[in-house]
């Protein structure tokens, strides 16, 4: 095919060597993350070699009872009271991190909000509008996410896609796949291409959509100069995530490595229009549904970067037909004396809790290599308060799941005695590779990675 | 998120200063004005509708608007779009571009094919880009950008081996380029905006949608620099049907009747309640709106008192009352009714209450902020709820008799005196907006007052919010917020206090409110005056 009509730009190099079934050399990402120290391709699956880091969130609201919830003893073989039953068989793959603080200093602390933004930013704020730092699960992505299909996946179990604690900046919010079904198109829709498909073509569809929007890459200068200064960062904001559209699209121009664990699911069903996803059970379901496909998005190698919300901050949870419902109830529900705690908040964050176990079993039932797509993955568990009822930031539960191939410990608890909230974040950071060595604000800041959990 | 947070978090509110908010930017903040605006969803399509018909679907997710100060149009100078959002909107433009290209729509969208006299089709697509790009980036598109486009639809065609489907792919690119998703406004030589930044504002303002072919050729004529070519404009988009539409957009963003979107109510509790009534109750409001504001050219005022509601079958059941016709039609409650204005209707009662059951404190506190843009301080971390909301207690029947702690409680007073009572007297209608006599087989007592003034039950509460300065105050700011889509510069302050007096003058008029603003040169002009000068362009600088 002649390449006369093409000029010599960028996308006619990349259109032009596919077309002349030539290799691509220009305009192309490395599959890096599939590569090994010697730049061969290997099969991640079959346990060949270096596999992928993979780093994720998964958030709950209202937190737990602390005499339900904090194990008694500290390090391996910790107990599982009353509210951590469900972890009963998948202990051994999590870790405990209780007793870690948010100091607000002189900062009020607003219910449901100052928590979670102190743990993702390191800096407690008023709403979510005004944080200014991204929340660490954007940083990790940055410095992992590169050369996969989807930079991460952020997915949340109760319909609504504004649910999420994924932020690059105040104005930047990374919108939540709300339901089961949109996230199997998202992965396994029209552009996925199947890792362990037994011929490759690459589709001429996305070669066309490769260059049509690089040719919008291209006129960024013009653009820059019919905006003014203030409208800078958000023009380069629109610059890089077409970027990265193009990058996932050149990607998949590209025969993919195989991945053995991969296998196509099938498509789960729509639910009916205005479905409550606040129902306990409804949530519970799209929650594990949606587990399992992300968990074979990480096999068949489509993203190293999640957030998974099952319920917001200041839960929303509910039985059907009872008026009050989780969040609400943490507030009224009076503490029955007979038993210390109120019963109703105990049921809800025993159900948070199963879906925590869900969630780990999915990832944990996947073989990957000589283990599970769990020992390859780092999954960082935490909610928005300890004790909902008098919205206390004090020990907000946090957990850990999976080894990330081996750079981390896992089966133990540690306490935190009062530490700053932001050395799991500063940890996590530095376990992904994203280089700080001191992180947080005020208070909150802290150059001290939780060394008992390095591997 | 940020829904439900607000929603929730309110249960009780706190001690602290009220701030009387009126959103005024800093003047460090105004200088930072913005010319990009991202369309939002209900303007993304509404566009998509006008360019290529209304039978085109627009299929996948958006991403998210963002309110600031209770407004998304304040919002989209803010925004930008991350690599999920585009990714969402390269896939909704091919689904655009897919069907209208496809064999049904090519004639009426595109209406050229390659011929002897254009072999490769460079004329048709040239022609179809300059028509269709004028409308999607609301502007004539430089000879550069036709040209990208047809060498995107001849090099695309040639891959994909069809011509139509090149065409498609150029168009899907263009769709997806910020030129279209931001409305992108540009400062002339003399510091107003140009003529078809003009034009865009106008017609997103008005119609919410992009500007028609005649608005464009009015601009390109220049018509929209001189005030009588302007006013003809004005008076034409106004008389039009389509100006519904702009007032709908705007009542819907104003009473974040987006919420009701995510709505969900027991249906155990209250078993009349489904997608479809959330569905129905938005409409309610915004055809009840439309029908006093534009066909009636009524007083803002009256929307609290007006006893004239839209109704349909679905929720007829719902308002007792019977619905003959298959048809939305105009009901009229008669003076002995409980139903009367806004507060009373579905939309706002049910919005403003817990999944299964009414809070006087969140349906007070949204007439203060939604309608009276005053901000109500989150409560107290520490607060203990207990009392308020135990309903279990024999001796605590009512949700008066249960709030009345916040109000006895000195540290809670300060803000519950504020919201409450406005909230009590709606205390006849349920969570989902129903009828009630009795509650706990207690009679209910709907007194209560608003700043001085008492009101027993809903249709006093709606002559008292008729009669407040700060009602009607809150609507001229927030509809100039709108249409800027930013806030008020301190240097604004007069000019939006002219506005209020112009509001008082013609007896609440909205429409004239609306007319007031889209014939002002403030409204075209492009920094707040005083606030940012020509630096603030860039346009120069780079």
């Amino acid at each position: 095919m002649s390449t006369k009509d093409f000029k010599m730009t960028r996308r006619s190099f990349s259109l032009r060597g596919l077309l002349g079934g030539g290799a691509v050399t220009v305009g192309m990402p490395i599959l890096e993350f599939f590569l090994d120290a010697n730049g061969k391709a290997f099969a991640a699956s079959q346990g060949g070699g270096r596999l992928p880091l993979r780093f994720g969130t998964w958030f709950w609201g209202c937190g737990m009872i602390p005499s339900r919830w904090v194990p008694k003893t500290v390090g391996a073989d910790y107990d599982l009271p009353p509210q951590l039953a469900p972890l009963q068989t998948l202990r051994q793959h999590i870790n405990i991190l209780s007793g870690f603080n948010v100091e607000l200093g002189a900062k009020n602390n607003q219910p449901h909000i100052s928590g979670p933004t102190a743990l993702r930013t390191g800096d407690p704020s008023d709403n979510w509008q005004q944080i200014t730092a991204p929340t660490f699960d954007v940083l990790i992505a940055d410095a992992i996410g590169s050369g996969s299909y989807f930079r991460s996946l952020d997915m949340t179990a109760d319909g609504n896609p504004r649910t999420t604690y994924s932020f690059r900046s105040g104005s930047a919010m990374n919108a939540s796949t709300p339901s089961a079904l949109d996230l199997y198109t998202k992965i396994f829709g029209g552009d996925f291409h199947d890792p362990n498909a037994a011929t490759f073509k690459p589709d001429p569809k996305i070669m066309v959509r490769e260059s049509v929007l690089s040719g919008i890459s291209e006129q960024r200068k013009r653009f820059e100069r019919a905006i003014g200064a203030a409208d800078r960062e958000r023009l380069d904001q629109y610059f890089t995530s077409l970027r990265e559209v193009e990058q996932k699209l050149a990607l998949q121009l590209q025969k993919p490595p195989p991945a053995v664990a991969c296998v196509k699911p099938q498509a789960p069903g729509a639910m009916p229009p205005g479905t409550d996803y606040t129902d306990v059970q409804l949530r519970l379901a799209n929650h594990k549904a949606m587990s399992q496909l992300l968990a074979m998005a990480l096999a068949c190698n489509q993203t190293k970067a999640f957030n998974m919300v099952f319920s917001e901050s200041a839960s929303d949870l509910r039985h059907a037909g009872n008026t009050t419902a989780y969040h609400q109830s943490t507030h009224e529900e009076l503490i029955d004396r007979s038993i210390g705690y109120q019963p109703s908040v105990d049921s809800f964050a025993i159900q948070s809790m199963q879906a925590w176990a869900d969630f780990v079993e999915a990832l944990a039932s996947i073989k990957e290599g000589d283990g599970t797509l769990l020992d390859n993955v780092l999954v960082f568990a935490h909610s928005d308060v300890s004790m909902a009822k008098n919205h206390d930031v004090r020990g907000i539960p946090m957990m850990t799941a999976g080894r990330a191939g081996g750079r981390i410990k896992s089966g133990i608890h540690i306490a935190g005695n009062g530490d700053p909230v932001t050395r799991a974040g500063l940890t996590l950071q530095q376990l992904m590779g994203v280089p700080t060595d001191t992180w947080g604000t005020d208070a909150l800041r802290t150059s001290r990675p939780i060394t008992e959990l390095l591997a | 998120m940020r829904r439900t947070l607000l929603a929730a978090t309110v249960a009780a509110i706190c001690p602290g200063q009220l701030a009387h908010a009126l959103p005024v930017q800093k003047d460090s903040a105004a200088q930072k004005q913005s010319y990009l605006r991202r369309l939002t969803e209900a303007q993304y399509r509404q566009s998509v509708a006008d360019i290529f018909g209304g039978d085109i679907k627009v299929l996948g997710n958006f991403e998210p608007d963002m309110r600031v100060h209770g407004l998304l149009a304040e919002g989209t100078t803010r925004v930008s779009i991350t690599p999920g959002g585009l990714e969402q909107y390269e896939s909704i433009a091919r689904g655009i571009a897919a069907q209208a290209t496809d064999t049904e729509h090519w004639d009426k969208v595109v209406g050229c094919l390659p011929d002897a006299a254009d072999k490769t089709g460079i004329r048709c697509a040239a022609a179809f880009f300059e028509r269709v790009g004028r409308q999607l980036y609301r502007r004539p598109l430089q000879p550069v950008e036709v040209k990208s486009a047809v060498d995107d639809t001849l090099a695309s065609a040639k891959k994909l081996g069809s011509y139509q489907a090149g065409l498609g792919a150029a168009l899907a690119g263009m769709m997806t380029s910020p030129d279209f998703l931001f409305r992108v406004e540009r400062p002339a030589a003399d510091a107003e905006l140009d003529a078809w930044s003009r034009a865009s504002r106008l017609s997103y303002f008005l119609w919410n949608t992009t500007p028609d072919t005649e608005l464009l050729e009015a601009a390109a004529r220049g018509d929209l620099d001189t005030t009588v070519g302007l006013a003809r404009q004005v008076d034409r988009l106004m008389a039009s049907p389509r100006f519904n539409d702009g007032v709908r957009a705007f009542f819907d963003d104003f009473l974040r009747l987006d919420g009701l979107g995510s709505l969900s109510k027991d249906t155990t509790i209250y078993p009349a309640f489904s997608a479809s009534i959330t569905n129905a109750a938005r409409e309610q409001t915004l055809r009840t709106i439309s029908e006093l504001l534009v066909t009636e050219r009524g007083s803002y005022l009256d929307l609290f008192t007006t006893r004239r509601f839209a109704m349909n079958r679905t929720l007829g059941p719902l308002y007792n009352v019977p619905v003959a016709s298959k048809e939305w039609t105009i009901y009229e409650f008669p003076a002995s009714d409980p139903r009367a204005g806004l507060l009373t209707q579905l939309s706002f009662l049910a919005l403003h209450s817990h999944p299964g059951r009414t809070s006087p404190t969140l349906r007070g506190k949204a007439v203060r902020e939604v309608l009276m843009c005053e901000e109500i301080p989150a409560p107290p971390a520490n607060v203990n709820f207990s009392v308020v909301q135990d309903v279990s207690n024999p001796n605590l029947r009512t949700t008066r008799e249960r709030v009345q702690a916040h109000l006895n409680d000195e540290d809670c007073a300060g803000c519950h005196r504020k919201t409450d009572p406005i909230g009590l007297g709606l205390e006849k209608f349920d969570g989902a907006g129903q009828f009630r006599a009795m509650e706990n087989n207690a009679a209910i007592d709907v007194a209560g007052d608003l700043d001085k003034a008492s009101f027993v039950g809903a249709a006093e509460l709606g002559n008292v919010m008729a009669k407040s300065p700060a009602v009607a105050s809150c609507l001229v700011q927030s509809t100039y917020r709108y249409a800027m889509g930013r806030s008020i510069a301190k240097a604004e302050k007069p000019l939006i206090d002219q506005y209020k007096r112009k509001f008082a003058q013609s007896a609440y008029r909205f429409v004239d409110l609306v007319r007031a603003i889209a014939l002002d040169p403030s409204f075209y002009s492009s920094p707040p005056v005083g606030d940012g000068g020509p630096e603030s362009h860039g346009k120069e600088k780079s």
